[in-house]
């Protein structure tokens, strides 16, 4: 694979090489840098100098070591054992580096990103004399106790499949052979892509479907779809990990792509140890059975987290591509633009806002426009979505920060994260007021046949009633409590209860961590079904005092813990609503 | 390319911290320099960039004095290493590695580069056990456990200093038979204050268990760079190779950040945030990541930096980006040490990310999670209903209110307000915990199970 051209370093600072002598080297075309062979991708080319950014530490690489060129971009392997992966930010494989160079990781090991000693079963489904083209099906392998791994005909190719058969064997194994225009192709089970091109679509489509979170604040207030791009903005301790990691637990994607993007080693082991002990609420398989992992912890080297969202947002396509639906999640992509910062400061590139590069603009859009639901290349038009959900961080929490900003100019879905929620200890520290969701007509008519008729309605009031809280809460701060009526004093009650007992959501509690939607819908109407009846009994006589201590309320507090599939208590709870408030009355 | 000689009379510029080199050949990045002065004496220097035959060196002791014509300048063809042994146990050492305190010179079993590697995720192991340090702030509310990197975020004049001690003085884990160690570096902090710092470990007898290394206020800026990468090393051979609990206090991150941006400046690189580089996140990162446990190695990494918030400044770019690496902060606050409060713990805002995993049977007890839970939101409700009453007197609450009120009242009395010396068990933290609640009716504690209610709410109380 190595071109095999050879060049000569003649600068090196920090992750940025500069080298000569690479005549012929292209704009992102990967090298092998220093007597070490660091993988590095050329970023810059100024008359016969070519800029690396070196993926991997450079001490002790210096002038007139040899730099030689791959001939290749930066690209991915996909195939059969990407599922229960855990990559660094260039696909190399990091359990397979554990093994073999030790608990550190050593500059310049390599692995093959697809572990070769695995055996997997290819069964075919064209025959001898189809005509295929890309995209096309070939066969499929099956990769874990729920993905069936579909064997794809390479984008852009295309012919007369002359042989192809059963056959078990590693990824390298020939599944088919093609004739293409007179020549032969020779097929196997992987194939590999540059990260940076999208892989091709036969056309996007708006996206409709809902995705269903568990997480009630989402799936009520601010849903998203599959195919979606949403985005969790927050400063430190407001809980976006924790946000990012519910949703790949919970949401239901049927492939879950997770990249730690310059965040906390300790994050990414609490993933790999947590995912194959939890249960996926669709299939019942263990949740690892789904995802694919890419870490590219803080203190691993710049230019590796650069690409890893790119090695990421890849695999994903390549899922969708078989018609699965995709969910990518990227922790955090501000450390991504950071690390576009700093190779750009290398370069000595003019800065633009905070020193990031101009071009993070549209750097950040292409990233998010690669999700979206398409109708796949090849035949029989099949349906795949990649929705994306990147977590924002910025500098002091300040929203006005150029990454924040940019984003939110592509992204449909804004969760922010607010840090009064949090030091309060309400998780999901979403804050309702600030965020949306444009999907919401979308989501809200899929609810309302799908789940209850009453769903948007309900959804509508209960986010009017915060708001007007909101409002009174102003009021309250001002001139006391004294001062609202007893009407608003039975909002605020309700508005409580809203938040309290239904937008907050313990993460760590079995029973609280994921909620069906129908069950989202009971909760929610059960405190609307209580602020009716306390409104009532008011206008029948009861007094404020008794309203607002009901014993009842304590069944509405422990309502998140009824179990999904008992939820005909809610019906009881209902009953003992009005039944304490006719006791209040008569 | 060794075999050359390696040493040049070829210095061009001086500038700040940082020497060019001419005509050098085979310099590699990151390489360790020898300047020799006309006087015989040696400083250290590293290679920050090379160009061509250039070589830009950084001077660990600064370039005071040096004149281009008089200085030889020595290439040591390998990186910033550091002589390895255990007995580097019970001994203080300077900036450069050098032991400062009259004690023989350490035979190295080993020498480690300081930079050290990256540790490869997969091959970590989770943090989970419990520490007790004594302060009921931490262990119920912001838990530390081991393999834990959590800050202190303080500010001038704060007591950061003794709750750093404490903590090292009090840390136990609740199993018995481990050993245990303490790494702590001092970055650009006083003399008095270090003297604390030693006097501490010494009356208490933890300087048998403990290495020091120690750059004072007026020692070169720019051996605290290399200074935690020195402490962390040691750090990472006691933990890894010596089968030790090790706690790392890195006391202040604010002077070695400041030491960073003096270097940029000289290198003219573009200014990120109030002028500190852009890569701040990055550099500070891998101090802070070398915290941890792996998987197979019964040592582990705990690390506790102490920084402080210039004008108290939470998002200022040293607290915002080292709060974005480290799980979590306790963060320091003025207003309750002026009311005399010690350690003056800002409870809401402070946070263990680790804490959940760290907590409840087996670790620490049962109804641990919900207690925390609960206070937090009592005590958030309580002050927020405090500085209600300060705009519109205490008429404007309900009654509901004015009993958070209170309760907060006591809770900064009775479970943040503790001794210095006071050593207090999860357990008795829990009992203060119960007891303060037990302020409050069954019916306003929504964040703890039944269950643990029945069997913990002190029944005398209303």
């Amino acid at each position: 694979m190595m071109d095999g051209t050879s060049g000569q370093v003649i600068k090196v600072s920090g992750p940025l090489v500069v080298a000569k002598g690479l005549a012929g080297a292209r704009m992102y075309e990967m090298v092998r840098v220093g007597d070490l062979g660091l993988f590095g991708e050329i970023i810059e080319i100024r008359g016969g100098e070519y800029s690396i950014q070196t993926y991997e530490e450079t001490e002790g690489i210096g002038p007139g070591q040899p730099v030689v060129r791959t001939g290749e971009p930066l690209s991915v392997e996909l195939g059969p054992g990407l599922i229960r992966s855990i990559y660094d930010g260039i696909q190399r494989p990091l359990d397979a580096l554990a093994r073999d160079f030790g608990e550190y990781i050593v500059r310049g090991a390599r692995r093959p990103a697809l572990d070769r000693t695995r055996q997997w079963d290819f069964i075919p489904s064209v025959h001898v004399g189809d005509l295929v083209t890309g995209g096309d099906i070939l066969g499929t392998v099956q990769e874990t106790a729920i993905i069936v791994h579909k064997i794809m005909m390479p984008p852009g190719r295309s012919g007369i499949v002359k042989r192809i058969s059963p056959v078990t064997g590693d990824v390298d194994t020939e599944v088919a052979v093609i004739e293409e225009k007179g020549s032969l192709l020779s097929v196997t089970m992987v194939q590999r892509w540059p990260v940076r091109d999208p892989r091709p679509v036969k056309r996007k489509m708006p996206p409709v479907q809902t995705m269903v979170t568990g997480q009630r604040i989402i799936d009520m207030f601010f849903p998203i779809v599959k195919g979606g791009t949403a985005c969790v903005p927050g400063p430190f301790g407001s809980g976006k990990t924790v946000v990012q990691h519910q949703l790949a637990k919970w949401a239901d994607a049927q492939i879950v792509v997770y990249v730690g993007c310059g965040e906390r080693g300790n994050e990414m082991t609490d993933v790999l140890m947590e995912f194959p002990h939890l249960k996926d609420p669709a299939t019942g398989e263990p949740l690892m059975e789904r995802t694919v992992l890419l870490a590219n912890t803080s203190n691993m080297p710049v230019a590796a987290r650069e690409a890893s969202v790119f090695t990421g947002i890849a695999i994903a396509e390549y899922f969708r591509d078989m018609g699965y639906s995709v969910a990518l999640m990227a922790d955090s992509t501000s450390r991504w633009a950071e690390a576009m910062r700093e190779i750009s400061g290398r370069l000595e590139e003019m800065p633009g806002e905070e020193g990031y590069p101009a071009y993070l603009g549209s750097r950040i859009a292409g990233f998010y426009e690669r999700a979206g639901s398409v109708v796949c290349i090849g035949a029989n038009d099949r349906r795949g979505a990649v929705s994306i959900i990147g977590a924002v961080s910025p500098p002091g929490g300040d929203l006005s920060e150029p990454v924040v900003q940019t984003t939110l100019r592509v992204v449909k879905v804004y969760w922010g994260l607010d840090d009064k929620l949090a030091f309060a200890r309400h998780f999901p520290a979403v804050n309702w007021l600030s965020s949306y969701s444009l999907y919401q007509d979308t989501v809200d008519e899929d609810a309302d046949k799908t789940v209850d008729t009453m769903w948007s309605v309900n959804r509508k009031r209960a986010m009017s009633i915060l708001q007007k809280e909101a409002e009174l809460d102003e009021l309250v701060r001002l001139v006391g409590v004294d001062s609202l009526t007893t009407e608003d004093r039975l909002l605020m009650q309700a508005a409580r209860m809203i938040r309290e007992d239904f937008l907050h959501q313990n993460a760590f509690d079995d029973r609280d961590t994921y909620t069906s939607p129908r069950k989202q819908f009971l909760m929610l109407n059960l405190i609307l079904r209580y602020y009716d009846e306390i409104r009532t009994g008011l206008s029948d006589g009861a007094t404020l005092e008794a309203l607002l201590n009901l014993n009842v309320i304590e069944e509405i507090v422990q309502a998140k813990l009824i179990p999904e599939d008992q939820l005909e208590q809610f019906d009881a709870i209902e009953r003992d609503i009005t039944n304490s408030i006719r006791a209040l009355v008569w | 390319m060794q075999n050359i000689m390696r040493e040049y009379k070829t210095v061009r510029e001086i500038a700040g911290p940082l020497m060019l080199v001419d005509d050098v050949e085979g310099v590699t990045y990151g390489e360790l320099a020898d300047i020799k002065l006309d006087d015989g004496t040696i400083r250290r220097g590293r290679v920050l960039e090379v160009h061509g035959n250039k070589a830009m060196v950084q001077v660990f002791e600064g370039t005071r004095g040096l004149s281009p014509g008089d200085v030889r300048v020595k290439f040591l063809a390998k990186g910033m290493e550091l002589g390895m042994s255990i007995d580097m146990l019970g001994r203080v050492f300077d900036g450069s590695g050098q032991p400062i305190d009259d004690g023989p010179p350490i035979i190295p079993e080993k020498y480690l580069n300081v930079n050290g590697n990256q540790i490869n995720p997969y091959a970590r192991d989770y943090p989970n056990e419990f520490i007790q340090t004594g302060i009921s702030t931490i262990d119920l509310l912001n838990t530390l456990v081991r393999g834990q990197k959590l800050p202190l975020f303080s500010a001038s004049g704060l007591p950061h200093s003794r709750i750093a001690a404490q903590i090292a003085r009090q840390a136990t884990v609740l199993k018995t038979g481990e050993k245990f160690a303490v790494v702590f570096a001092a970055m650009g902090i006083t003399f008095e204050e270090s003297e604390f710092f030693i006097a501490d470990f010494k009356k208490t007898g933890a300087i048998e268990r403990s290495v020091l290394f120690i750059n004072l206020a007026d020692d070169p800026p720019i051996e605290r760079l290399a200074l935690p990468r020195m402490a962390l090393t040691t750090a990472e051979f006691l933990a890894f190779e010596k089968d030790m609990h090790v706690l790392v206090i890195l006391t202040d991150i604010t002077n070695y950040c400041e030491a960073l941006r003096e270097i940029s400046a000289a290198r003219k690189e573009v200014p990120g945030r109030r002028g500190y580089p852009g890569y701040l996140y990055t550099d500070l990162s891998t101090i802070y990541e070398r915290a941890g446990r792996i998987k197979g190695k019964k040592g582990s990494i705990t690390q506790i930096p102490v920084l402080t918030m210039p004008e108290d400044d939470k998002t200022h770019p040293i607290p915002d980006l080292t709060g974005y690496i480290t799980e979590g902060q306790i963060i320091i606050l003025r207003p309750l040490h002026t009311q005399g409060i010690y350690p003056p713990v800002d409870v809401l805002p402070s946070l263990s990310r680790l804490k959940d995993k760290g907590i409840g049977v087996g670790k620490t007890r049962e109804d641990h999670a919900d207690v925390m839970n609960q206070l937090y939101s009592a005590y958030a409700h309580g002050k927020n209903a405090r500085e209600l009453a300060v705009v519109l007197g205490e008429s404007a609450l309900t009654d509901e209110d004015i009993l958070f009120v209170k309760f907060s009242d006591a809770f900064e009395d009775k479970f943040i307000r503790q001794g210095e010396y006071e050593n207090r068990t999860i357990e008795e933290s829990l009992h203060i915990g119960w007891q303060l609640l037990g302020m409050l009716p069954t019916r306003l504690l929504k964040r703890i199970r039944n269950e643990f209610i029945e069997k913990y709410y002190p029944q005398s109380s209303n």
